[in-house]
């Protein structure tokens, strides 16, 4: 059971060995990197390289820990109390399964996704300590412990908003995505359409990182804003030559709207081929 | 095994755990990876580095336990690429000055002493990018050049420098300093009032029976969920005459990020005016509107402002006062517009409170922030606390 990347997914070598590890020695794996950069899209691809059901588990500022492990529904109970229903007699027809217990108790081993940690209050992660760490917790209404049958493969998502705690990081393994390189790009974008002429990669790449480079952007466009921008350029039969003819007056790369995301980032553009445009400059 | 390596990384700031040493253990038991060296790399770093700021020093001990290279941490050369220079002597000095400066020593002389200045900081700006000085981004401003007010390096005594020309390396803060914070976070903790506000969300066990037993059938109440509500906007003066402070600054920021749940941090320098930034070293590339701030973050938010507010007045006072670009207006307009969005603001100094009157800017700041100066000690921060806290109007 070794992961080598996909046939959509171009992993590289420290990737394959952080997955690799985490798979073997069943600890989670905490993925950062720049927002569009393969996060997600990792634990997908990871669930169905080894053949595994993935559950995805999507965090929001108002989840909380226990939601992962199990929900009572007392307020359901209440009611139903006053309404003599029969259910009311065993409690366990009001505990709700949370994603962690779904995994723990999954038939086949699973990939457990727990997408955008760091959304969560900064309690979050070390309300699961115990959880991650022994794959097992305790349900305090029904008195059993649920213990996972095999460790699932846990990979967890983080864009960096909030710090995480040491006792938690010490847990885990952790890669950073690191913004791919001209190689690792070119990989990435034979991947997604291949047969894409090669020249209208390598000029539309060039533009690309040029824009990266502009210092101030507020969003950087990052792997799967160029992806989108290629489809873009594609499906309106761009021309290789308006790429081609970088005229400085025209800082605005076409279709500009699939790589730039806000009207700050557009206007400095617009203010740069300003520039370029005026004399003496 | 490994000892030394562990030893090397805990001794170069990568607080590598025998917890995670094991785990490292476990996974070459396990034969996770091959025998290439490259692959032990990886899983090395997977397992003992777990914050990507950290990767550079852990690539650097790694070098040097494994093959022996002795690197020492972040003290790489720096080009300084020639153009760059020209392009700011050309910015800033027209001929005539050119010429004076001439007169007064050679122009090579000049440019080699800031060239050195400049190899002494880290790497910023690197490859003479062409993007200097166009669009308002630049270090260096429309200011002018004062021939008599130019420092090139090295502190200032007066804490008054007229222009500050030199880039200088502001430390960024670094909030993972620990020691010493514990006093900082208790006094925080003041502030870390538990609101019960927004949607209900959890069920009165109290109030469902009360109202139960007082109507005879079920009657739930459901109470808003405890939750800190407290959000706080810091603003952090770096640099310049706050150097000595830096230490004291780093310690409130750490206790700062870890006790509040919504917690936006901005640095500025000396005053605030229509730009802050939040990574000192990119504060010349990107940089927040003011204005962006001020309509991004609503009315409730603490505004917890730090700075020793030593200045020259003119920085506060006068529009294009600002020591190192030009602003169309005023710090006070900014400062006033600052306190007008947000009724609950404080600024905390910390030059000593009886040091206060001897500085023109202290007083006018302190005038600025309706008197709600304190000083940066365990009372004065509890006192800063306590008037956040209070209920707010607006």
């Amino acid at each position: 059971m070794r992961f080598e990347g996909t046939d959509n997914y171009v992993a590289t070598d420290d990737l394959k060995v952080a997955v690799n590890a985490a798979t073997k020695l069943r600890r989670p794996l905490l993925v950062k990197g720049e927002p569009g950069t393969g996060k997600t899209v990792l634990a997908q691809e990871i669930a169905t390289a080894l053949g595994a059901p993935l559950i995805e588990w999507n965090i929001k500022s108002t989840t909380k820990a226990h939601q992962g492990l199990y929900e009572y529904d007392a307020v359901a109970r209440l009611r139903d109390s006053q309404l003599g229903d029969e259910r009311v007699h065993d409690i366990k027809n009001y505990i709700k399964k949370g994603k962690l217990w779904e995994a723990f108790t999954a038939p086949q081993l699973p990939v457990l996704l727990i997408d955008e940690i760091d959304k969560a209050d900064i309690e979050f992660p070390n309300d699961l300590l115990q959880e991650l760490d022994r794959m097992e917790f305790f349900v305090y209404e029904t008195q059993e412990t649920v213990k996972a049958v095999e460790r699932p493969i846990v990979i967890i998502t983080s864009n960096n908003e909030k710090e995480l705690p040491d006792a938690f990081l010490r847990r885990c393994f952790f890669h950073y995505i690191k913004f791919p390189d001209r190689t690792t790009m070119q990989a990435i974008i034979d991947v997604h359409f291949p047969g894409i002429q090669k020249m209208l990669v390598s000029k539309a790449m060039d533009i690309f990182y040029e824009v990266r480079d502009v210092p101030g952007l507020k969003k950087k466009p990052s792997t799967s804003e160029l992806l989108d921008w290629l489809k873009l350029l594609l499906h309106e039969d761009m021309p290789l030559d308006v790429l081609q003819s970088r005229d400085p007056t025209k800082a605005i790369p076409p279709l500009h709207g699939a790589l730039l995301k806000n009207e700050q980032d557009i206007m400095l553009f617009e203010r740069l081929a300003f520039m370029a445009r005026r004399p003496n400059n | 095994m490994f000892f030394s390596f562990m030893e090397e990384l805990r001794s170069a700031g990568i607080s590598a755990s025998l917890k995670e040493h094991l785990a490292l253990l476990a996974a070459l038991d396990a034969d996770v990876i091959g025998q290439s060296p490259e692959e032990f790399y990886y899983l090395a770093r997977a397992t003992l580095v777990k914050d990507e700021a950290l990767l550079d020093r852990f690539d650097q001990v790694f070098g040097k336990v494994f093959k022996g290279v002795f690197t020492e941490y972040g003290q790489n050369p720096v080009d300084v690429p020639a153009d760059w220079l020209k392009a700011i002597a050309e910015k800033y000095l027209s001929p005539e000055e050119m010429a004076k400066i001439e007169k007064m020593g050679s122009w090579d002389e000049l440019m080699e002493t800031l060239k050195k200045r400049l190899e002494e900081q880290e790497k910023r700006h690197q490859g003479g990018n062409k993007w200097v000085g166009t669009g308002g981004t630049s270090p260096y401003g429309n200011s002018g050049y004062h021939p008599e007010g130019v420092r090139i390096g090295g502190e200032s005594k007066h804490k008054r420098a007229v222009k500050v020309w030199d880039k200088r390396e502001f430390q960024n803060l670094d909030n993972t300093r620990e020691l010493g914070t514990r006093n900082i976070k208790i006094a925080m903790r003041r502030l870390r009032r538990f609101a019960r506000d927004g949607a209900v969300e959890e069920l009165d066990i109290d109030g469902t029976i009360n109202g139960t037993a007082r109507q005879g059938w079920l009657d739930i109440k459901m109470r808003p969920e405890r939750r800190n509500a407290i959000k706080v906007l810091l603003m952090l003066d770096v640099g310049g005459s706050m150097d000595p402070f830096i230490k004291l600054c780093e310690e409130l920021f750490s206790a700062a990020t870890s006790e509040f749940k919504n917690l936006e941090f901005f640095y500025f320098h000396n005053c605030p005016y229509e730009g802050v930034w939040k990574d000192n070293k990119r504060r010349f590339s990107e940089r927040t509107q003011m204005w962006d701030v001020l309509h991004k973050f609503p009315h409730d938010y603490k505004v917890v402002m730090v700075g020793d507010a030593s200045m020259s007045p003119y920085e506060i006072t006068h529009p294009g006062g600002s020591v190192e670009h030009f602003n169309e207006e005023s710090g006070a307009v900014w400062m006033n517009r600052i306190t007008s969005t947000y009724p609950a603001t404080v600024w905390l100094n910390p030059v000593p409170e009886k040091q206060w009157g001897y500085s023109q800017s202290t007083k006018i700041i302190k005038e600025l922030v309706n008197d709600r100066m304190y000083p940066l000690t365990l009372e004065g921060l509890d006192d800063a606390m306590r008037e956040l806290s209070r209920k707010h109007g607006h």
